[in-house]
């Protein structure tokens, strides 16, 4: 059994006591750091970079993986505590985990978050040792009308999200759209929207709308309540672990997460966040036991799935990168640059004339998950002490860690006053009945998706049809054709309103 | 004419205004040919249609009528203003006075949105976080964010 052999090289690698250390330092590093809203994964691995600089690539790669998955469910952590994801891929977790913490059944919400990611972890692991040379093969399937019109599905599947109006979150998803097109435009270097501020020609910050509509807007509309309305957390803690319903909930949400996610994953730029989505979506559509909590509410499977789906893309994107070297997102791009500076080039070849490197690092990935379960479930309990803390306390910690978080993204305060601009936005949203999670799936997705319409235009010479005439593409778009119709139709419709009364 | 729906009413017509400003601004770029795509393509298309579906939306928030007119109710005006004036405030002082000062600052002021403002309860909670932010991101994470103000450093 090749599968078996590879796998045993690889723990062979992964499992010392030294490596098992620096597994765990690395997860516990990641988790702290990662729990400050604004420090997502991203800036919490180039934080730490310096400090693997003096170990062998082994142990350095393995620390990182600690690091990204602690950080990684940090930022959960935050979007389930205090509503603010930590990075794009929990922008859903935050929607059904912050409602149950709210409940009081943040540990259940955490401990399914944990448990999810660590079962995805597992399944992916198995399935990037066992496919990794098919799954290229797919990956290279999809040209950029492929991925054009897997983002629309994306994005449509966002609109199932929202529980108001149809229309309201197409438009919001627009919204989101056009706000990414603040930026530099990448293929002619045309800076557009910028109204010559130096600042908006990079774009604005995820993590400033972010904080901005859903920290600084939520804290304003909290406050608007009379003091006495104002306890956002309930007194009534409903023990620190899921019961035995709630596993039964959720258990068939993870496997559907994993399974999606580790499709997903593989395709380059965003696959993990897209899976996110996708997964949410899959949930909300697939009917629950009578009786369960709505989502939007605090359903259990709304953070089981996605949390699995995202940690399932974000092992099984280590393919791209490992086979043909194109890291898929950020904390990818820093790994490469972790491995060039430890002397390893990656790339196809990586995985014949390294095999020790390559299947050690994939073990070290399941070693990763590994250390956050035996790490974050005991901290259940301290997030837990967090929430009892009075609400006049809690929201100035809140701003003040968020104010230093926009602060030191870029050093100046311009992204402070960007978050508090989007702050007004958020309660505009909020006041006008629309939901910001579309807008902010928009953000993140509109310069990828630009970029992929406009260079399937230039491949097609401008042929509108090619992305119907392409039969991944055209199968793609047709799902998202199916989506509205099945959203849009009257008996489905009025169910779905239903659905949301019963939640009002 | 009357405003069925007063939340969709606004947003519908945020929704038309911010297109069409976005598709305005897309003029000014060079919008290239479907065969060739340019900076102004996607901007501006997806401008107009935000402009339609916002079209759609006021249409709708006359048309159909709803259960208690969807109204919007009263804006958060002092608690919004005071949490973020406080922000801003902590954006315009940290360079100048350093953490050691702005943080305790954005503390006590937006402690006045609650309501329930007690000084002495909001001084421990200043002392508490100025104290711990400094241990984490400056002692701990190395970040740098300016302590003291610039005239005693300088």
């Amino acid at each position: 059994m090749d599968l078996l052999n590879n796998l045993a090289l690889g723990f062979g690698v992964a499992v010392s006591f030294q490596n098992l250390l620096y597994a765990l330092m690395g997860a516990l590093l990641g988790t702290l750091i990662g729990v400050l809203p604004g420090l997502g994964p991203v800036a919490t691995i180039a934080m730490l970079l310096p400090s693997i600089y003096a170990l062998d690539a082994t142990p350095a790669l393995i620390m990182l993986a600690g690091i990204y998955y602690g950080s990684q469910y940090g930022g959960s952590t935050t979007a389930i505590l205090i509503n603010v994801p930590g990075e794009s891929a929990s922008v859903v977790t935050a929607i059904d985990g912050y409602q149950m913490a709210r409940r009081g059944r943040a540990g259940a919400a955490l401990a399914a978050a944990g448990l999810g990611s660590f079962f995805a972890g597992s399944v992916a692991t198995l399935i990037v040792a066992a496919f990794a040379p098919p799954l290229t093969e797919l990956a290279f399937k999809f040209g950029p009308a492929e991925y054009f019109s897997l983002m629309v599905l994306g994005l449509i599947g966002a609109v199932v999200l929202a529980s108001g109006s149809l229309v309201k979150a197409i438009g919001m998803i627009i919204l989101g759209l056009l706000l990414g097109q603040i930026n530099t435009d990448v293929i002619s270097g045309v800076p557009r929207y910028s109204f010559d501020i130096p600042e908006l020609t990079d774009g604005i910050g995820f993590v400033a709308i972010a904080m901005g509509i859903f920290g600084f807007g939520e804290i304003i509309m909290n406050l608007a309540r009379p003091a006495e309305h104002r306890e956002v957390f309930t007194k009534d803690v409903k023990g620190l672990w899921p019961t035995f319903e709630d596993f039964k909930q959720a258990y068939p949400a993870v496997l559907r997460g994993t399974a999606l996610g580790s499709i997903l994953g593989v395709l380059p730029g965003g696959g993990a966040l897209l899976a996110s989505f996708a997964a949410y979506t899959l949930e909300k559509k697939t009917r629950g036991k009578p009786g369960e909590v709505p989502f939007g509410q605090g359903n259990i499977r709304g953070i089981a799935g996605p949390e699995s789906a995202n940690n399932a893309g974000a092992q099984t994107s280590f393919i791209p990168m490992l086979t043909l070297g194109i890291p898929p997102n950020a904390v990818m791009a820093l790994m490469v640059g972790a491995m060039t500076i430890k002397g390893i080039q990656p790339g196809p070849q990586v995985m014949t004339s390294n095999p020790q490197l390559f299947w050690g690092l994939i073990a070290s990935m399941w070693v990763g998950n590994l250390m956050l379960i035996v790490l974050n479930l005991p901290l259940i309990g301290m997030w837990i002490k967090l929430l009892t803390v009075p609400y006049r306390f809690l929201y100035p910690a809140i701003l003040s860690f968020c104010c230093i978080g926009l602060y030191t993204l870029n050093n100046n305060n311009f992204d402070v006053y960007v978050a508090a601009i989007f702050g007004v936005i958020g309660v505009l949203f909020y006041k006008l009945g629309c939901e910001p999670a579309p807008l902010l799936l928009g953000f993140i997705l509109g310069p990828m998706m630009e970029e992929n319409l406009r260079r399937a235009l230039l491949l097609s010479r401008g042929d509108w049809t090619t992305f119907v005439t392409r039969p991944l593409s055209a199968s793609l778009l047709l799902g998202a054709v199916a989506m509205i119709v099945v959203v849009t139709l009257p008996s489905i419709k009025r169910k779905r309103e239903e659905a949301f009364q019963e939640a009002d | 004419m009357k405003i069925k729906s007063e939340k969709d009413f606004w947003a519908g017509l945020m929704f038309v205004v911010v297109g069409i400003g976005f598709a305005w601004g897309a003029t000014a770029y060079s919008f290239g040919s479907s065969a060739r795509p340019g900076p102004g393509y996607f901007p501006f298309g997806l401008g107009i249609i935000l402009a339609l579906i916002g079209a759609l939306i006021l249409f709708e928030s006359l048309t159909i009528e709803v259960d208690g007119g969807e109204k919007i109710g009263p804006w958060p005006l002092k608690q919004g203003s005071i949490i973020l004036g406080s922000v801003v405030l902590f954006g315009l002082l940290l360079p100048r006075l350093g953490m050691a000062a702005t943080l305790p600052i954005l503390i006590g002021l937006s402690s006045l949105a609650s309501g329930e403002f007690d000084w002495k309860e909001v001084l421990l909670n200043a002392i508490v976080l100025t104290v711990g932010s400094w241990a984490i991101f400056i002692k701990g994470l190395g970040l740098t964010i300016p302590l003291w103000p610039t005239f005693i450093t300088a």
